[in-house]
């Protein structure tokens, strides 16, 4: 039997995977998305259908992917197609069921910011930008955010929305501030739930609130990791440990250099 | 866009040398675009760039990676059209940092846009229309902080569109897995952006793993991504990606991209890496003899060879 503690990045891993059914079809990210979908596939969704943003279709990595392009990712999948494809014919045409998106800030409303802290001209951080991820929360039927939860990164206002979520709001003021996303006529639903490294948040009444907890974790300390006030639902569920065979697959088949856990 | 003057380019033989065909095509002031996403970026076109120290360069491309961020480093880049600009699996883009961030006396102008929105701008390019139609950007801070991005009201339903302006390239530059001495040039795995891109730019550089007869290419046209028509020159550098990778040739290098991390945080340390693997050598071949010993047979590609197809009739 394993001995070594659970970490938080296979609680999230597991949780994650949890979401995801067999024969959907979902836009695979690197690193603990990767972990995610390829332990849904190796468990209870064994026909779960990933692409990669690189263009790969169908795939069944034999060993980890450490970039979105990683060529493990090419062989043996079902078709390869260029990035105009990835984004018209599969984003754009409707056909991604559940994305992936992280980033530095997110908040109640499920904006993600990828760009920049602090003013966009003179920026205090400057991050990678948006890549697909904007498209992956305009376009996907169902958006899943892994986070994990901080006062810097859950925050009351994100300094630039490059994910949109449910609600426009940003410290950028811009052209849709304020604008719910269904005036806004996004295509696809949007964020619905968020995991954490303390629990799991979900869009309830047009805002994420926190409907689960780790094992050992309070409401108190999720709260102190949240920067805004967490609301509750009204039944917070204690999430389940996750199973031997689970741990056992993340350590030693899936990640075993132990690159993202 | 439409030039009645555009001739096909069909002399027979464009191969050149990395040294020769970047000197010949590639001017400062120049709008550039290396290609690759992740696959095929080609790192001795980056370096013979920085060796001939051709600058004031407009570099675009949807990620941005490594090379870029050497180009960057090296003075020559003014300005950065992009959607992601990282060191993909592991962090940021050191010399990127450097020179955007508060404080900075010298920064360097972005051009700011998603992959779906660069992708567009080169379908654009690529088909001689001004523009490029997208369902894209709404609910978000994208277009709030570019004004390039603008909108248009659907002709049809009414809908609202963004709308992303054609982007033309002065010279793309591609790398591909072989080509013929003409140019016509197949490309197998992931296909990033090589053929707009190609198709979108004016002037076109091929830059392959392998120069094979044109007999060859006939035997397989449909993986011809790029055809001689639109190429100027061709440049046979094998292992021309590394540590980016070639399908069926040669492995990425992942180890490199981590270990970039600590060489390229300090400006110190990275100026060192430049002056030794990019200035401290003559070409491509300089440059692989520098590797570690060993890393390159650990990275060359272990067979697996599709079937093939019948194009009998």
């Amino acid at each position: 039997m394993d001995i070594k503690p659970i970490t938080s990045s296979e609680r999230m891993a597991v949780r994650a995977a949890k979401e995801l059914k067999s024969g959907e079809v979902v836009f695979v990210g690197i690193g603990l998305p990767n972990l995610a979908c390829n332990l849904a596939r190796a468990t209870h969704a064994p026909e779960l259908f990933m692409i990669y943003e690189s263009g790969t279709i169908g795939t069944i990595p034999a060993r980890l992917p450490v970039s979105i392009g990683d060529p493990t990712l090419v062989t043996d999948s079902l078709a390869i197609c260029s990035q105009s494809d990835v984004f018209q014919c599969y984003l754009q045409g409707g056909l991604i069921e559940v994305g992936f998106l992280g980033g530095a800030q997110v908040d109640r409303y499920g904006n993600i910011n990828t760009t920049t802290i602090g003013d966009y001209q003179k920026p205090k951080v400057r991050l990678p930008g948006s890549g697909g991820a904007c498209e992956i929360a305009t376009h996907s039927h169902r958006v899943l955010i892994m986070m994990r939860m901080t006062p810097k990164s859950f925050v009351s206002e994100v300094d630039f929305v490059t994910s949109p979520g449910q609600k426009m709001v940003s410290n950028l003021a811009g052209r849709d501030q304020g604008a719910s996303r269904d005036s806004l006529n996004l295509p696809g639903y949007g964020p619905v739930t968020a995991i954490t490294d303390v629990g799991v948040l979900e869009l309830l009444d047009g805002e994420f609130k926190l409907t689960e907890l780790y094992p050992g974790v309070s409401f108190e300390d999720a709260q102190a990791k949240c920067g805004w006030p967490l609301k509750r639902a009204a039944q917070v569920q204690t999430t389940a440990e996750p199973s031997l065979n689970d741990i056992n697959l993340l350590r030693n088949k899936i990640d075993p250099k132990s690159l993202y856990l | 866009m439409f030039d009645r003057t555009r001739r096909p380019k069909l002399k027979k033989n464009k191969v050149l040398s990395m040294k020769e065909a970047i000197a010949g095509f590639v001017s400062p002031g120049d709008d550039l675009y290396i290609e690759g996403f992740t696959h095929l970026i080609c790192f001795a076109a980056g370096h013979e760039i920085i060796r001939q120290g051709i600058g004031n360069l407009t570099a675009s491309r949807l990620t941005p990676d490594l090379v870029y961020d050497q180009l960057i480093e090296a003075g020559l880049v003014k300005k950065l059209v992009f959607s992601w600009a990282g060191n993909p699996g592991v962090g940021s883009l050191h010399g990127l940092r450097r020179r955007t961030q508060a404080g900075v006396t010298d920064p360097i102008e972005l051009e700011e846009y998603s992959h779906f929105g660069m992708v567009a701008r080169l379908l654009a390019g690529s088909a001689n229309l001004p523009f490029y139609p997208l369902t894209n950007y709404r609910g978000t801070n994208i277009a709030d902080v570019n004004p390039k991005i603008k909108s248009i009201l659907c002709p049809y339903t009414g809908v609202e569109l963004a709308t992303v302006p054609a982007l033309h390239p002065n010279i793309a530059i591609i790398h591909t897995q072989r080509a013929d001495a003409e140019g016509n040039a197949q490309v197998w795995g992931l296909m990033g952006t090589q053929k707009e891109a190609a198709f979108a730019s004016k002037k076109v550089i091929v830059v392959t793993e392998e120069i094979v007869p044109t007999s060859t290419i006939r035997s397989d046209p449909n993986r011809t991504l790029i055809p001689g028509l639109i190429v100027d020159a061709v440049v046979h550098e094998p292992w021309g990606c590394h540590p980016s990778y070639a399908q069926g040739f040669y492995d990425r290098d992942n180890d490199f991209y981590v270990e970039w991390e600590d060489i390229s945080k300090d400006a110190k340390t990275y100026q060192d890496y430049l002056a030794e693997f990019v200035h401290g050598v003559k070409d491509r071949a300089g440059y692989l003899e520098k590797l570690n010993s060993g890393l390159m047979a650990r990275l060359k590609a272990k067979p697996k060879k599709c079937e093939g197809v019948d194009y009998g009739y």
